[in-house]
C-alpha cells in the first residue's frame, strides 16, 4: 500500500491553510482512507481491540496513581483500604485496571496465533512483526510491575522471584540484583522504581505502537489467504468499512470484560495477595499471573538454573527470529495442511505449558497413577516431567519442525486473488459489508 | 568523511583543511562521547542500595528463645535468616551425608562454628530465586523450597531441585553461649 495516494481535499479556508502548514487533518483522513483487504475477517479485529485496552490501562492507571502510595508502608494500605473501601469508585477503576491487564494479555496472545496462523510475519513484514514482539516484552514487563505495587504476599514474592533470575548470571548476577533492587533483598525502593516504570513503560508501549502502525501501513495488512493485494478491487477503505466492524468486536469484547469486572472480580486474583508482603514467609505455592505461567513453567521444567534463566528468555527470543525461521513463500496456513497441524499441536503444548506452571512442580500429572522412579529430581508421572515434554515441543516447533517444514511441505494452490475464495464461498463468508461497496460509493 | 565536511565549509582550502577539521570533528565527538559515560554513571550508580541501606550492617540476637528442634527466622540486612537449634539427630544426620554426591559439596563442618554445632544459621533465601524455604518440606529431613521444589538437607545444602549453591553463610559470631550477632 505504500503507493497510497491521499485523497484528501481540504475543503474550507482554515484547512487549506493548515495543510500547508501543519497536515494533520490530511494525516487522519489518509489513515481513515487506507486501502485495506475485504477479505479481513474478526481474527482481524484485535489490533483494535488492543488499541482500546491499552487507553483503558492507561486512563484507569493515571487515576489509580492519584491515590496510591509507592512506599513499603503506605502501599498494601492504600491500595485494600484507600482504594478499595474508601476512594469514590476505586474498587470499580481497579477492578478495571487489574482485569484489564488480563484482557490486554487474553488479546495479544488471539492478535500473536493470528499472525502466526496467516503468516503475517513473513516478508515483507518483518520489521511490523518484530515491533510487536518488542510490544509483548514490554507489556510483560508492565504488567509484572503492575502486580508488584498492591504488596501483598504475592507481589512481593514474585518480584523476588522474577528479580532473582538475573542473579543466575555468572559475575555480574550478584550486583545486578543488588542494582534492581536497590537494597539486599526487594524493598521499598525496589518498589517505588517498579512504581516510576510502570507510569513510565505504558507510553514507551503506545510509541512502539505508533511505529507498529507505520511498519503496517507501508507493506499494507496481510490477509487469511496472504495473497497480496493486486487491484483496488480488493480493498475497502479502511473508514467505515473496517472501523465498524472493529467497534462491533470491541463491545463484544467489553462485554466479556464487564461480566468479568461486575461478577468476578477476583477470577485471576491470588488470595494471597491479600495479606501484606512479608519478606520473612513465602506463601507455600507461589504463582504469576495466568498469562506468563507458560514460561514459568519452562523456567521450572530445565533443572539448572542459569539454563532455566536462558530457557525463559529463548522461548520469547524464537518468536523474533521467527521470520527467518519460516522461509516458505506461501504466507496462510490456509494452504499449508501440515504447517496447520503442527501449529495447532504447538499451541496445546503452549496451553499445556500453562497448566504446568499453575500446578506444584511434583505434583502427579494422571491422578490415580504413581509419579514413577525418579529421573532428573521427578518422576514420569510428575508436571515438571510434563513441563519437560511440553518445553521440548515448544522450541522444537520453531527451530527444527518450521525451518524443515517450510522447505519440504507440500502446499495446497494459492489463489490468483483474495478475492476468489470470498466469491467461491459465497454466502459462507461474512461479507455483508463487502458485497458491491465500489458501485455505492 | 573529513573530506566531506571540509567541501561543506564555504571557502574551505582543500589542502589543509581537511586534517584540522577531522582533528576538531573527533575531539568533539571524543568529549562527547566521555561526557556522555559520565553522565550516564551517576544515573545507573543511583539505583544501588543507598547509604541509609547499607548501613543496617550487624544486629544481636538472643538464642535461648530457640528451644532445641526449633528455628526462627528473622531479618539481618532485610534479608531472612534461619537461625536453627538442632537435635543431636539432624546433626548426625548431616556428618552422614558429608561424602554423599551433592551439586555443592561441603561438610557439615564447614557450614557451622566449632563448639556450637547446634546452631545452624544460613541466608533463608533459596539460591534458586529467593524464596524462603519451610522446614520439613523434603525427604532430607531439612527445608524444602516452596516456589521451584528445591530441597535442602539439615546442613541447608542442597539436594535436589533446581537452585544452585547450598543455603549461604555469611559473618557472624558468637559472643556468648546464648547470644550471637550477625554481620
Amino acid at each position: 500500500m505504500s503507493e497510497h495516494v491521499s485523497t484528501y481535499e481540504p475543503k474550507t479556508g482554515f484547512t487549506r491553510w493548515l495543510d500547508t502548514r501543519l497536515p494533520i487533518v490530511r494525516f487522519g483522513a489518509d489513515l481513515m482512507s487506507f486501502p485495506t483487504p475485504r477479505n479481513l475477517n474478526y481474527w482481524y479485529t484485535f489490533g483494535g481491540i488492543l488499541a482500546f485496552c491499552l487507553g483503558v490501562q492507561i486512563v484507569t492507571g493515571i487515576i489509580l496513581a492519584m491515590h496510591y502510595d509507592a512506599s513499603g508502608t503506605g502501599a498494601f494500605l492504600s491500595v485494600e483500604r484507600g482504594i478499595m473501601r474508601d476512594v469514590n469508585y476505586g474498587w470499580l477503576i481497579r477492578g478495571l485496571h487489574a482485569n484489564g491487564a488480563s484482557m490486554f494479555f487474553l488479546a495479544v496472545y488471539l492478535h500473536i496465533l493470528r499472525g502466526m496462523y496467516y503468516g503475517s510475519y513473513k516478508a515483507p513484514r518483518e520489521v511490523l512483526w518484530l515491533l510487536g514482539c518488542v510490544i509483548y516484552v514490554l507489556m510483560m514487563a508492565t504488567a509484572f510491575m503492575g502486580y508488584v505495587l498492591p504488596w501483598g504476599q504475592m507481589s512481593f514474592w514474585g518480584a523476588k522471584v522474577i528479580t532473582s533470575l538475573f542473579g543466575a548470571f555468572p559475575i555480574i548476577g550478584g550486583p545486578l540484583t543488588q542494582l534492581l533492587w536497590g537494597g539486599f533483598s526487594v524493598d521499598s525502593p525496589t518498589l517505588n522504581r517498579f512504581f516510576s516504570l510502570h507510569y513510565l513503560l505504558p507510553f514507551v508501549i503506545a510509541a512502539v505502537v505508533a511505529l507498529h502502525v507505520w511498519a503496517l501501513h507501508v507493506p499494507g495488512n496481510n490477509n487469511p489467504t496472504g495473497v497480496n493485494v493486486k487491484s483496488k478491487t480488493d480493498t475497502l477503505p479502511f473508514h467505515p468499512y473496517y472501523t465498524i466492524k472493529d467497534l462491533f468486536a470491541i463491545l463484544v469484547f467489553v462485554i466479556l470484560f464487564a461480566v468479568i469486572v461486575f461478577y468476578i472480580p477476583d477470577a485471576f486474583e491470588k488470595v494471597d495477595n491479600n495479606i501484606e508482603a512479608n519478606p520473612l514467609v513465602t506463601p507455600a505455592h507461589i504463582v504469576p499471573e495466568w498469562y506468563l505461567l507458560p514460561f514459568y513453567a519452562i523456567l521450572r521444567a530445565i533443572p539448572d538454573k542459569l539454563t532455566g534463566v536462558l530457557g525463559l528468555a529463548g522461548a520469547l527470543g524464537v518468536l523474533f527470529a521467527l521470520p527467518w525461521l519460516d522461509t516458505n513463500k506461501v504466507r496462510s496456513m490456509r494452504y499449508r495442511p501440515a504447517a496447520r497441524i503442527f501449529f495447532f499441536v504447538w499451541i496445546f503444548f503452549s496451553l499445556v505449558l500453562g497448566w504446568c506452571g499453575s500446578q506444584e512442580p511434583q505434583g502427579t500429572v494422571i491422578p490415580g497413577l504413581p509419579v514413577g522412579p525418579t529421573i532428573i529430581d521427578y518422576g514420569p508421572n510428575s508436571v515438571t516431567w510434563l513441563s519437560r515434554i511440553a518445553t521440548l515441543y515448544y522450541f522444537a516447533y520453531f527451530l527444527v519442525i518450521t525451518p524443515i517444514l517450510s522447505r519440504t511441505e507440500k502446499t495446497l494452490p494459492v489463489p490468483d486473488s483474495l478475492y476468489t475464495p470470498v466469491l467461491s464461498h459465497g454466502v459462507a463468508m461474512p461479507v455483508g459489508a463487502a458485497a458491491a461497496p465500489e458501485t455505492k460509493g | 568523511m573529513a573530506d566531506s565536511l571540509a567541501h561543506a565549509g564555504p571557502g574551505a582550502d582543500e589542502s589543509i583543511e581537511p586534517g584540522r577539521r577531522d582533528f576538531l570533528f573527533l575531539a568533539t565527538g571524543a568529549v562527547g562521547v566521555a561526557g556522555v559515560a559520565a553522565v550516564a554513571w551517576p544515573l545507573i550508580d543511583q539505583l544501588n542500595p543507598a547509604a541509609d541501606t547499607l548501613a543496617l550492617a550487624s544486629i544481636e540476637y538472643d538464642l535461648s528463645k530457640v528451644a532445641l528442634g526449633s528455628e526462627v527466622t528473622i531479618a539481618w540486612r532485610k534479608q531472612p535468616v534461619f537461625i536453627r537449634h538442632r537435635t543431636p539427630d539432624e546433626i548426625a544426620r548431616a556428618r552422614a551425608d558429608d561424602h554423599a554426591p551433592m551439586k555443592d559439596p561441603a561438610t557439615d563442618a564447614s557450614r557451622v562454628k566449632a563448639g556450637h554445632e547446634e546452631w545452624l544459621i544460613v541466608l533463608a533465601s533459596c539460591t534458586h530465586l529467593g524464596c524462603v524455604p519451610t522446614f520439613k518440606g523434603g525427604e532430607y529431613g531439612g527445608w524444602a523450597c516452596p516456589c521451584h521444589g528445591s530441597v535442602y538437607d539439615t546442613s541447608a545444602r542442597i539436594r535436589k531441585g533446581p537452585a544452585p549453591k547450598n543455603l549461604y553463610l555469611f559473618p557472624y559470631t558468637f559472643l556468648d553461649n546464648t547470644k550471637v550477632k550477625l554481620g
